[in-house]
């Protein structure tokens, strides 16, 4: 399926509930409302999109968001099992709430877990919403996030220049 | 369930004793919770939790994690090339099929594309870096079944499409092969050769594996009808590669959206139905036999088609007199300062590619820095591993070593 044809199919299948709609290098990103994301998954769960490849969360601490986003694909229809569809919410930086898609895809359980560790996006409605990776002590931290900076040693820290 | 460590139990018993790091917890009294793991159950540490009705799996999680190495967040911090040879320590069996789809996203950003040989050599790794892996799995899986015989000789075996890869790249395991643009290093003028023999002689072995372990009674017993994972819940569990195709889904990255030259070349993409451990382990050696005939292809093409170049004409220009003489004397592109600083242009960008244990897949967003402002890699073990919680549970405790391999479930992959 051409990416014309699936901005065709989504915009019949989603009506106004996309905010916008681009065609990024390899995916089509929809942008919906947070309150909107499980009416909006459960259609296109519908249309036939039935996994979840990838749960990505982005900070953009200059504009005080973090964009949750959802990378579904098909394995079941074979036509839709090429395009790649970028399911995108923002969330406030400070207080990053959101419903859980694990009801809709469970496919996407684990990975949630994983935005929750890193970005400390909670997911409502998630069954087990736990650090997958992480000790809960560097969970604490939202360690993906932009303002942990990663604090870099040199081997020669305090070692004198002498041959400069 | 709660958790509440050691000193503060309810329970009295351990009051007093303060282990660091250790919860204790209470447990239903008919049930055994038994942790397995994280000392290197099989291959790479991981544990799963496990509780147990008599010798009845009733609820398993898998704890994973203990080889997280923060790749993620490093390639936030190193210039656009370096995440190449951090990347493939994912999967140091598998690192081409790891790193081609991170530059290939590059690539996209770049709007550049490889030479069409760079692209055969591309293929030829990734391939020889699947048979390898593959091989890998089944000698931790024979392990895991107490089938030592299996382990031996498949890693004996994998040894030479190892060696095939060292004298291709110049490294083992960590080739750090593909760039964008091209690939580091063009192939010796006897590999053809040496390859099409490795090829001759694993097809001869696939058949001695088939006596010796497939068709194996015992090994037949412990995987027919063990962790059975229907098609449409692979579909709801996303989970990939030949674990999805042995339930009867027809998806390969190579099939779906063909990446390189995997379009000009003919293989097949093996299917079972039954999708239960032992059409996972078939599946594997059909893919085996699929990948020993994309390398004749390739390495054919790559006779045919002698000195073409591996790097884009407009890298190639911009080199110095003096790496123009090495790519051209001995086939070897030197990288230059001004690569290491690149800046790519300002996207995002989503590339997939199949690797030996599924798919993975990149999302690369470039702010147009010298450095990746956000890299997401979810490789194929990451999205296996719900099959411990969802399949796993109504087995018995011997049937775990059985699903756990047939998955090849590989930590260091899942963790990242």
């Amino acid at each position: 399926m051409k990416p014309e044809e699936l901005l065709e199919l989504l915009k019949h299948a989603l009506g106004g509930l996309a905010k916008e709609v681009t065609v990024r290098k390899g995916y089509v990103e929809v942008l919906v409302d947070a309150d909107s994301i499980v009416p909006v998954a459960n259609k296109l769960k519908e249309l036939g999109f039935d996994h979840v490849k990838s749960v990505t969360a982005t900070d953009y601490p200059k504009e005080s968001k973090i964009r949750v986003t959802y990378h579904v694909s098909s394995y079941l229809r074979e036509d839709l099992a090429k395009p790649i569809l970028g399911l995108s919410v923002d969330l406030p930086r400070d207080n990053p709430v959101m419903e859980s898609l694990a009801g809709v895809w469970r496919s996407s359980e684990f990975q949630e877990r994983e935005v929750y560790e890193f970005f400390g996006v909670t997911f409502r409605g998630h069954p087990d919403l736990r650090p997958l990776l992480l000790i809960p002590e560097l969970a604490e931290r939202r360690v993906l996030r932009k303002d942990f900076v990663v604090k870099e040693e040199s081997i020669y820290e305090g070692v004198p220049h002498r041959y400069q | 369930m709660k958790e509440s460590p050691i000193g503060t139990s309810s329970s009295g018993m351990l009051e007093g004793q303060k282990l660091q790091g250790m919860v204790v917890k209470r447990v239903e009294k008919e049930l055994y919770e038994i942790f397995i793991g994280p000392q290197h159950p099989g291959s790479g540490h991981m544990r799963i939790i496990v509780r147990l009705d008599g010798d009845v799996i009733v609820e398993a999680d898998p704890d994973i994690g203990y080889v997280h190495r923060t790749m993620e967040k490093l390639s936030e911090v190193r210039e656009w090339l370096k995440p190449i040879p951090l990347l493939e320590r994912m999967t140091i069996i598998d690192a081409c099929n790891a790193t081609v789809p991170y530059v290939n996203a590059l690539e996209k950003l770049m709007d550049k594309s490889p030479p069409p040989r760079a692209s055969y050599l591309r293929v030829l790794l990734c391939e020889i870096n699947r048979v390898a892996s593959h091989l890998y799995g089944f000698g931790i899986f024979g392990v895991f079944l107490g089938h030592s015989t299996m382990y031996m000789w498949t890693f004996g075996d994998r040894e030479i499409f190892v060696d095939l890869a060292e004298i291709l790249t110049g490294a083992r395991l960590t080739h750090s092969y593909p760039i964008p643009g091209g690939v580091r290093r063009d192939m010796p003028q006897d590999f053809p050769e040496m390859a099409r023999r490795a090829v001759r002689y694993m097809r001869g072995k696939l058949e001695e594996y088939r006596r010796i372990f497939l068709d194996n009674p015992v090994i037949v017993k412990r995987l027919e009808g063990v962790g059975v994972i229907s098609r449409n819940k692979a579909a709801e569990l996303g989970i990939v590669g030949p674990n999805a195709r042995a339930s009867g889904i027809r998806y390969d990255v190579r099939l779906a959206e063909p990446y390189e030259v995997y379009d000009e070349l003919d293989f097949e993409i093996p299917v079972f139905e039954e999708g239960d451990s032992l059409a996972r382990t078939w599946i594997r050696v059909e893919e085996i036999k699929q990948s020993l005939s994309i390398i004749e292809q390739a390495v054919d093409w790559l006779e045919r088609h002698k000195g073409e170049p591996i790097i884009p004409k407009e890298d190639y220009d911009k080199l110095p007199k003096l790496h123009k003489e090495v790519y051209e004397k001995t086939g070897r592109v030197k990288l230059l300062p001004v690569n290491a600083t690149m800046k790519i242009p300002a996207g995002k960008a989503i590339a997939r590619g199949e690797m030996g244990r599924g798919e993975i897949i990149y999302y690369v967003e470039s702010d147009g820095g010298t450095t990746p402002y956000r890299v997401r890699v979810v490789t194929p073990s990451a999205r296996n591993a719900i099959v411990f919680k969802y399949i796993v549970p109504g087995h018995r405790l011997m049937d775990l070593p059985a699903i756990y391999g047939s998955i090849d479930y590989f930590p260091p992959e899942a963790d990242r």
